[in-house]
């Protein structure tokens, strides 16, 4: 185990590097990043005294030592539009985009493994083809779309919902469900082939032919196995649900990093977008990494496998 | 339910039972799309762009001084159908062109790392990670604050977001194939490389590819939607339905029609592309055969 940790961290350190390196490229891709932090009205006096006062002048080599040296302090430089640090702003946003995540991660759950369930012990029966036909459904909305539909039913006909902004609990729940839509097709459909293998396997045949209801099956054998995949997938979904924050936060007016992004970017306040990213990029790593880690705690052949390649 | 049974069912939920009807629809869906793309111009009844500022926010099937709303009109008074037939144009070609650029470079780069081995394998396929591990939205994203918005830069942008994925299928899919004892006879009798790439290889590849780009279409067709509606798409005047979306979504409670029928256009393409996908991958699967 900790040969294989080991490995891991050393891949993890790699693919961290390599994703600041991208973003440095990505910064110079046009030559220039003066021109991703001025406002379009700036004059060309402004610009040259901002290039030197960034060091945006001095040679490539001594810019990205320079970028290594300020992330390896967790600085995210500062924003010039709104004049406070970077990781300022990103702190008071981040809140709320994991209020939203974990409610898309709860109705993603909630939804999609019991609709997993249902259609991996059932598959010929016409529920079982209707939750397929909505968990397609859920696959192909697109996220802005079920946003406003669910703004035009519960909010504008019904008057249930409030429409938009922060508040109480009630105002996550269009939020939740628009952005956990797609997570919970997911969901359906790893645990259906994670239970569907569990179920094709001798011991299941086995308590099957002495006589297990199904119930007690699923609860006490497959629940734990067909869990596995399931952890893992989770784990990955996460990262997905906090950037598909960026789309559901426009829609619902929801102050989160999403929001902050797209505003920057109009704004023309490229390091904010940057640290948002970079921020996504580790995130995404770390919970890749955990679930490598979880994987194989469980299961030790993986661990083998992971030695040895 | 046998264990055969189970063993045998395909890998994908919603492919066994559809045939006649169920297997063309998408396929009629998708051609009606595609037919209002090339013939916009021809098909549309109203210039998308006309403006007509007495007859803003009408409601579907208002006529207003001979011209006739069939989906009602914008915050312009432009006509919603003659915007939503041309900005099938925009979702089509976006997809189409990002899905060849990064079907294509993707699978070059692929079946490199996986035929050459050695370090073009590793500096490949630790880019890959790399790509893979920024969330494909946010890498889209910051390469259009970079880059700035617009149709060529959504589908450059698109297709360096989105390069890795084909990139792993067709590594994956090379590895397995190279070692097939043909191939290795074709590389030993003095087939170049480039020879033992594109006529021994990627004929076996293809199809995986194909299955992949299936699914990658309809996400790019969501991808750009969704850039288009944060404003950092495809710009206006130019019709988009995302764009149309995100201006409906202003006037949700005084003109519902402007965002519900472009997001619904999305949907049915995407459902159609989908459904059509899933169908590809049940015959060119091995797995579910």
């Amino acid at each position: 185990m900790k040969r294989f940790l080991a490995k891991r961290l050393w891949q993890v350190a790699g693919t961290v590097f390599g994703v600041i390196t991208l973003i440095f490229f990505l910064q110079h891709l046009t030559g220039d990043p003066t021109y991703l932090l001025v406002p379009e009205t700036a004059t060309k006096a402004d610009i040259e005294a901002l290039r030197r006062s960034l060091g945006f002048d001095r040679p490539l080599v001594v810019q990205y030592l320079s970028f290594l040296k300020q992330l390896a302090s967790f600085d995210l430089g500062r924003s010039l539009v709104q004049n406070v640090p970077v990781s300022t702003i990103i702190a008071s946003r981040l809140p709320y985009t994991l209020q939203l995540a974990g409610g898309a991660l709860l109705v993603a759950c909630g939804l999609g493994i019991p609709v997993g369930i249902a259609l991996a012990l059932n598959r010929e029966s016409a529920i079982a083809r209707f939750l397929a036909s909505i968990v397609l459904a859920a696959q192909s909305m697109p996220t802005f779309w079920s946003g406003i539909l669910l703004i035009m039913i519960f909010a504008v006909n019904l008057g249930w919902l409030p429409p938009s902004s922060t508040g109480g609990i009630e105002h996550l729940i269009m939020p939740s469900f628009a952005l956990g839509l797609l997570s919970m097709a997911t969901f359906a459909r790893i645990t259906r082939t994670a239970l569907l293998d569990e179920l094709s396997k001798d011991y299941v045949r086995t308590a099957r032919s002495r006589g297990v209801p199904t119930g007690r099956l699923l609860l006490r054998h497959l629940a734990r196995n067909a869990s596995i995949p399931v952890i893992t997938v989770a784990a990955l979904e996460i990262s997905n649900l906090l950037a598909g924050a960026v789309i559901v936060e426009t829609v619902f007016a929801w102050p989160g990093l999403g929001q902050v992004t797209v505003q920057s970017i109009l704004a023309r306040d490229f390091l904010v977008v940057q640290g948002v990213v970079l921020l996504g990029a580790f995130v995404t790593i770390g919970l890749n990494f955990l679930a490598d880690v979880l994987y194989s705690a469980v299961d030790p052949r993986i661990r083998l496998d992971g030695v040895r390649g | 339910m046998t264990t055969a049974r189970i063993i045998q069912q395909p890998i994908s939920v919603f492919s066994r039972t559809r045939k006649g009807l169920g297997r063309w629809l998408p396929v009629a869906i998708i051609g009606v799309f595609v037919i209002a793309a090339v013939f916009a111009p021809y098909v549309a009844p109203y210039d998308p762009n006309a403006q007509n500022l007495l007859a803003r926010l009408k409601a579907p099937g208002t006529v207003s001084r001979n011209v006739h709303y069939l989906l009602g009109s914008d915050e312009l008074g432009r006509d919603l159908l003659s915007r939503i037939i041309y900005g099938a144009r925009v979702s089509l070609v976006v997809a189409v062109a990002s899905v060849i650029l990064s079907g294509t470079v993707g699978v070059l780069l692929g079946m490199l790392a996986g035929y050459l081995r050695g370090w073009a394998e590793t500096a490949i396929m630790r880019l890959v990670d790399v790509f893979l591990s920024i969330p494909a939205i946010l890498l889209a994203i910051i390469i259009v604050a970079v880059l700035g918005p617009g149709l060529v830069n959504v589908i450059v942008v698109l297709a360096l977001t989105r390069w890795p994925r084909y990139a792993r299928i067709a590594y994956g899919q090379t590895l397995g194939v190279s070692n097939m004892p043909y191939v290795r006879l074709a590389a030993f009798m003095g087939a170049s490389p480039l020879r033992v790439l594109f006529r021994h290889i990627l004929p076996n590849i293809i199809g995986a590819v194909t299955v992949v780009a299936s699914l990658e279409f309809g996400l790019m067709v969501l991808f750009e939607a969704g850039l288009s509606f944060l404003g950092l798409g495809v710009q206006p005047p130019t019709a988009s339905w995302g764009a149309t979306s995100s201006t409906g979504r202003n006037y949700l409670a005084t003109a519902w029609w402007i965002a519900t029928f472009p997001g619904l256009c999305l949907f049915l393409l995407v459902l159609a592309v989908n459904l059509f996908g899933d169908d590809l991958r049940d015959r060119f699967d091995p797995r579910s055969q």
